[in-house]
């Protein structure tokens, strides 16, 4: 381990990675007391006499939004619902993967094999499409955001996992302690689940950065995060058409949230590169 | 406030003198060709079905109704009808049609057409969403309800004389007679095509269809055989489609467009007001539009009048005119300034958060309380939505938003215990006709305020109703102005119960390229939304 | 060979049936009526149900479900509610800017992925290996709409070179197809870096310089041949999905795609929209997947057809 740390650590754009992971999650967790103004408070000033958002200047650092609110301080903020709904909805989707590529790839039968024709049937979803449909039933709060990514991102992850549990339990010794008799959850989960640590560890890294992704992307929509919560697609959505004359209020949120899903994809490719040598490329 | 009104008072004025100016036809010759953008797809171009921004005014050019209204005014005058004779208990009309009226498949228009035609509309097979406009029409419950095919009320006395009976005087009825829905088409195309009439578009306007490339763009060309001389001016329109509205401001300023369908976009509006070289370019009209947030009045706490009358008080309108650029005026009243019927003297509530405090007070919510604001999720809705929240916020109530799809807002607005509060904005009501009782029935009236109906705030006052139906049978056009006085009384007394908080009124803000002429009243026609197309001319055709 | 595609088109065939029995219920399960939105604002009550009827919406949902299967399997997507089109008119109007999109992104995604690569892979472990690869990785960082907006801040607006957005000419594909380029050219140049590394290790390779070849020809000719199949198998998962339209890029450019088409019938709960766009995305998601695997036996011959 000592060894994979250091090779870890010797990866530069992984060290960036997550520099900028705790620079995030500084600024999330320390919102209320960095950020200079409330985020939601519309400042009669914050906005010119015809009503156009302030460019950056002295009193709102990164200017102001269409409604006069300080962009500074609702990227802050919007810094939390990012983090939070990256770590909860991919935290779920592995948790959710997991469960169902392991039993698949242990009980086999006919509830694997069912299991993994549903897989099957959920890649054959256009997921964008069908994070909107899910959005648009169940009226978006924060966390119904969270599991409406879940709920489209837990395919792969059970994918992954069901071969690599099949290529388990298939060696010769899992074979070997069932014949000697141990029950099933001893064999799971002393002598499957251990194995599978690095892929869930390295799925729980990258997989933070396409929900990261995903969760603007609907907020980009319209159908992500209810406002006035902050949240970096919002607030690209509520700007976008005024992109031209106020291009602050679309790339200071947009460089946050590719910042902070490059970062995930930095410590995640960085961490497979250590953990599991043999997994490389898109997969 | 007072400089709003003044601005309001001077805008109405202004519509009114557009409006006055006569259209000449005489000295303008034909030729030329314009480029109209929309940034939604044309859904369909059948007059019974299309409901849209875009295709309200293009199915106007392509088909006529028994009436119309003179070019850039509100004033209704007689169309297919040569003339028309009201019996003097307001309940039998009687249309003489003109003889020169041909359909572009070259067949003469009879009365038996336009029979046929509002017949279809009402029929329900043909799932028109004007088929409630009809209801004075005698015949029209048994035919909703499936049992008649043909409305009782309607008969052809000769090929060119049409009289229609009503199961009651209706005041509105010859409004009806113009709108889209009203319009003639030749049964034999409608049979023929079936359900794809909407993309084959037969009528007899001024213009006939030429191609249409679904998503892409519609063809108009003009009709040489239409029955108004002189009309349409242009030999050639192109509608082109899915055009943003920042492509196609830039697309206008390099000469490639000439008109913008969907308006100056708003992002860009400041930039392109501030610009003296647009000064020419940009015509300004009012439109009959009332942006609202309506309260559920059967839903607490709304169902306390002190608690509705606080909301309209501590909503300040003019902060959100000011965040969507002053494109509008703040409203006090549910009718739009240039809608006959509307007070200009009725002050309406001021913004008054510490009045508005103490009146929620005095109904029991010193400490404020929770609710729910339902608004559309199309900007700028939600940021409206955002500033009222903080509004509110002031007076010690929480609203949380609800922005949803256009339809789930509908829908929830049409249970009776769903939507405490809905922003109107995105789904608003922009009237189909220039009258008063338009703003009422299915907004604010007992009819509406049924499941699935469009009073979203479920306010019945039957003292109101009773008025308003008195009004509505008031067709003697020698009692207009009474009719007028009974109706602007009718909304004041609905202002006292505050079912709505109104808040602006939108201003219209169309851009033409300069190559353009004709009068600016038909680029802002108060009923041909949102251009009066027959009557824009070409400069470089003179 | 036979019996692999037989069983993979039964497969198939079930993995729709359960597509569109899934966007069916979820149609359904959306807080919106869409008779409503036919009827208009003046609608009576009896209208209203005189509609449901119509449209057989007032029978229960697996009646409904079976008589939508015995039209589709006739090819009758339905109309549109709103429109009243056939749902196939509408699809196959919006189907040629979807595959132009789609040629023009999957253009762009080799044009920058392969190059960037290859290139890497020849400098492993260098800082210019580690600098593509931080640039590949930004690439599919950045969300497709902030891309879009940059791009057209600064090739449309400071220096118009590009049209605002709009469809027409190949000069309006080139924007929309690049940010959708750029982010997929990430994930093409870094699997091509692996798949090269593991090529330029192997016998064959060094065989050929030990010939005497040069190092140009070595990677370009030798290496590349053999390193490039996993490149044409992703080209076939991309192709499945792009036939779903990419509803954020077509919005930001008004691109008149197949997304843009799905994206407003959600709005407006258009189901028979709904359910032609998504059966006709995941019959290509399931084209795409068939032929990535048809390839994949070639790329790797421990990969059998089963």
């Amino acid at each position: 381990m000592s060894y994979s740390l250091k090779k870890f650590l010797r990866n530069r754009l992984a060290l960036f990675g997550m520099v900028m992971i705790l620079l995030f999650s500084i600024a999330a967790i320390f919102a209320p007391f960095i950020a200079p103004h409330p985020p939601n408070k519309q400042f009669f000033e914050g906005l010119s006499i015809e009503g156009a958002p302030l460019p950056p200047n002295t009193k709102f650092w990164l200017g102001t939004d269409l409604l006069g609110r300080s962009l500074f301080s609702r990227l802050l903020f919007g810094a939390r619902t990012s983090l939070l709904i990256g770590i909860a909805a991919n935290g779920a989707a592995v948790l959710i993967g997991a469960f169902l590529g392991i039993i698949a790839g242990y009980v086999k039968g006919f509830l694997g094999t069912a299991i993994m024709r549903f897989t099957d049937l959920m890649m054959a979803f256009p997921a964008l499409l069908l994070a909107i449909a899910l959005a648009a039933i169940f009226n978006p709060s924060l966390w119904i955001v969270a599991l409406v990514i879940a709920l489209v991102n837990w395919v792969q992850i059970a994918r992954v996992i069901y071969s690599q549990t099949v290529t388990l339990v298939e060696q010769e010794y899992i074979e070997a302690i069932r014949s000697i008799g141990a029950s099933w959850p001893r064999i799971l989960f002393v002598h499957v689940v251990p194995h599978l640590w690095p892929t869930l560890l390295v799925w729980g890294t990258l997989g933070i950065a396409t929900t990261v992704l995903l969760e603007a992307t609907l907020s980009f929509l319209g159908v992500g995060v209810r406002p006035p919560t902050p949240s970096w697609g919002g607030i690209i959505y509520e700007s976008q058409s005024y992109f031209l004359d106020a291009p602050w209020l679309v790339f200071f949120p947009g460089a946050a949230i590719m910042l902070l899903s490059l970062s995930f994809n930095l410590v995640g490719d960085a961490l497979r590169d250590v953990l599991d040598p043999t997994q490389r490329g898109r997969d | 406030m007072k400089k709003a009104l003044l601005f309001a008072v001077v805008l109405c004025l202004a519509v009114s003198l557009g409006a006055l100016t006569p259209v000449e036809a005489q000295k303008i010759k034909q030729g030329g060709t314009m480029v109209v953008t929309y940034k939604d797809d044309i859904s369909t171009l059948d007059p019974a079905i299309g409901y849209d921004w875009q295709n309200w005014s293009m199915i106007k050019s392509l088909f006529n109704g028994l009436m119309d209204y003179k070019a850039g005014t509100y004033k209704l005058e007689p169309d297919l009808a040569e003339s028309f004779t009201i019996s003097p208990d307001g309940k039998i009309y009687t249309f003489k049609i003109r003889k020169d009226v041909k359909f572009h498949n070259g067949r003469k228009l009879t009365a038996e057409d336009i029979k046929y035609s509002i017949d279809r509309a009402v029929n329900p097979k043909t799932q028109s969403p004007g088929q409630g406009f009809f209801g004075s029409i005698k015949g029209f419950d048994d035919m909703v309800a499936g049992k008649t095919t043909e409305l009782s009320g309607m008969t052809v006395v000769d090929p060119y004389t049409l009289r229609i009976e009503l199961s009651r005087p209706d005041a509105t009825f010859l409004h009806v007679m113009a709108i889209n829905f009203a319009f003639a088409v030749p049964k034999e195309e409608v049979e023929k095509w079936g359900a794809d009439f909407g993309k084959h578009p037969v009528g007899t306007g001024a213009f006939k269809m030429q191609e249409w490339k679904l998503g892409q763009r519609v063809v108009y060309v003009r009709n040489h055989d239409y029955y108004k001389p002189g009309l349409p001016r242009l030999d050639k329109i192109i509608f082109e489609v899915g055009v943003e509205p920042t492509v196609a401001l830039l697309r206008l300023q390099r000469g490639q467009v000439d008109i913008l369908g969907d308006g100056i976009p708003p992002a860009r509006f400041l930039q392109v007001k501030n610009d003296p070289k647009n000064a020419d370019l940009i015509i300004e009209g009012g439109q009959l539009h009332t942006g609202y947030v309506s309260m559920n009045v059967r839903m607490k706490p709304f169902d306390n009048v002190k608690v509705r009358q606080a909301v309209n008080m501590a909503i300040n309108k003019k902060r959100i005119c000011k965040i969507i650029n002053n494109r509008a005026i703040p409203a006090n009243q549910p009718l739009p300034p240039a809608m006959p019927g509307y007070d200009k003297n009725y002050k309406g509530y001021p913004y008054n958060p510490q009045k508005a405090k103490a009146l929620l007070a005095e109904a029991g919510y010193a400490n404020g309380f929770t609710t729910e604001l339902y608004a559309n999720n199309t900007d700028p809705n939600p940021r409206i939505a955002q500033a009222i929240q903080q509004d509110l916020a002031g007076i010690g109530i929480k609203a949380n938003l609800k922005t949803l799809a256009q339809s789930a807002v509908i829908t929830a607005g049409g249970e009776p215990d769903q939507a405490p509060m809905i922003w109107s904005g995105g789904m608003a009501w922009i009237a189909d006709f220039p009258d008063p009782s338009n703003f009422y029935g299915p907004i604010l009236g007992c009819g509406g305020a049924v499941k699935g109906g469009w009073n979203w705030s479920w306010y019945c006052n039957k003292d109101l109703e009773a008025k308003a139906t008195k009004a509505d049978a008031m067709s003697d056009p020698a009692k207009a102005s009474q009719r007028t006085e009974l109706w602007r009384s009718i909304f004041i007394d609905i202002m006292k119960d505050a079912p709505w908080a109104p808040i602006f009124n939108e201003q219209r803000f169309t851009m033409r390229a300069l190559r353009l002429g004709g009068p600016d009243a038909i680029f802002v026609d108060p009923v041909h939304i949102p251009v009066n197309y027959e009557y824009v001319y070409a400069k470089d055709a003179q | 060979m036979l019996t692999f595609l037989a069983k993979r088109l039964g497969q198939s065939i079930l993995i729709l049936f359960g597509v569109t029995l899934i966007t069916f219920c979820l149609s359904f399960l959306m807080p919106a009526d869409p008779v409503r939105m036919i009827a208009g604002r003046s609608a009576t009550q009896a209208t209203v149900e005189s509609i449901r009827k119509q449209l057989g919406l007032d029978q229960p949902l697996p009646v409904q479900y079976v008589k939508y299967l015995g039209r589709l399997v006739q090819g009758d997507l339905g109309r549109s509610y709103k429109q009243k089109t056939q749902v196939r008119e509408l699809i196959m109007s919006r189907l040629p800017a979807t595959l132009l999109l789609m040629v023009g992104t999957i253009f762009f995604e080799l044009l920058i992925g392969l190059p960037a690569g290859i290139y890497a892979a020849t400098k492993r472990g260098s800082p210019t290996d580690t600098w593509i690869m931080a640039l590949s990785f930004a690439g599919v960082s950045i969300p497709q709409f902030v891309l879009g907006l940059l791009l057209l801040y600064v090739f449309a607006n400071m220096i118009p070179i590009f049209p605002l957005g709009g469809y027409g000419s190949l000069k309006h594909l080139v924007l929309p197809a690049l940010t959708l380029g750029i982010s997929g050219g990430g994930w093409y140049s870094r699997m091509i870096r692996s798949s090269m590394v593991d090529v330029l290790r192997q016998d064959f390779i060094r065989t050929a310089r030990a010939k005497g070849l040069t190092e140009r020809a070595v990677v370009l000719v030798h290496a590349l041949r053999n390193a490039i199949l996993p490149v044409v198998a992703m080209v076939g998962l991309d192709i499945g999905i792009f036939m779903a339209g990419a509803v954020v890029v077509e919005s930001v450019y008004g691109w008149p795609g197949i997304g843009q088409l799905a994206w407003q019938a959600i709005q407006m709960v258009d189901i028979p929209i709904i359910m032609g766009v998504t059966l006709v995305a995941a019959i290509g998601i399931v084209l795409g997947n068939l032929l990535a695997d048809l390839i994949m036996p070639f790329v790797d011959p421990r990969v059998y057809l089963r």
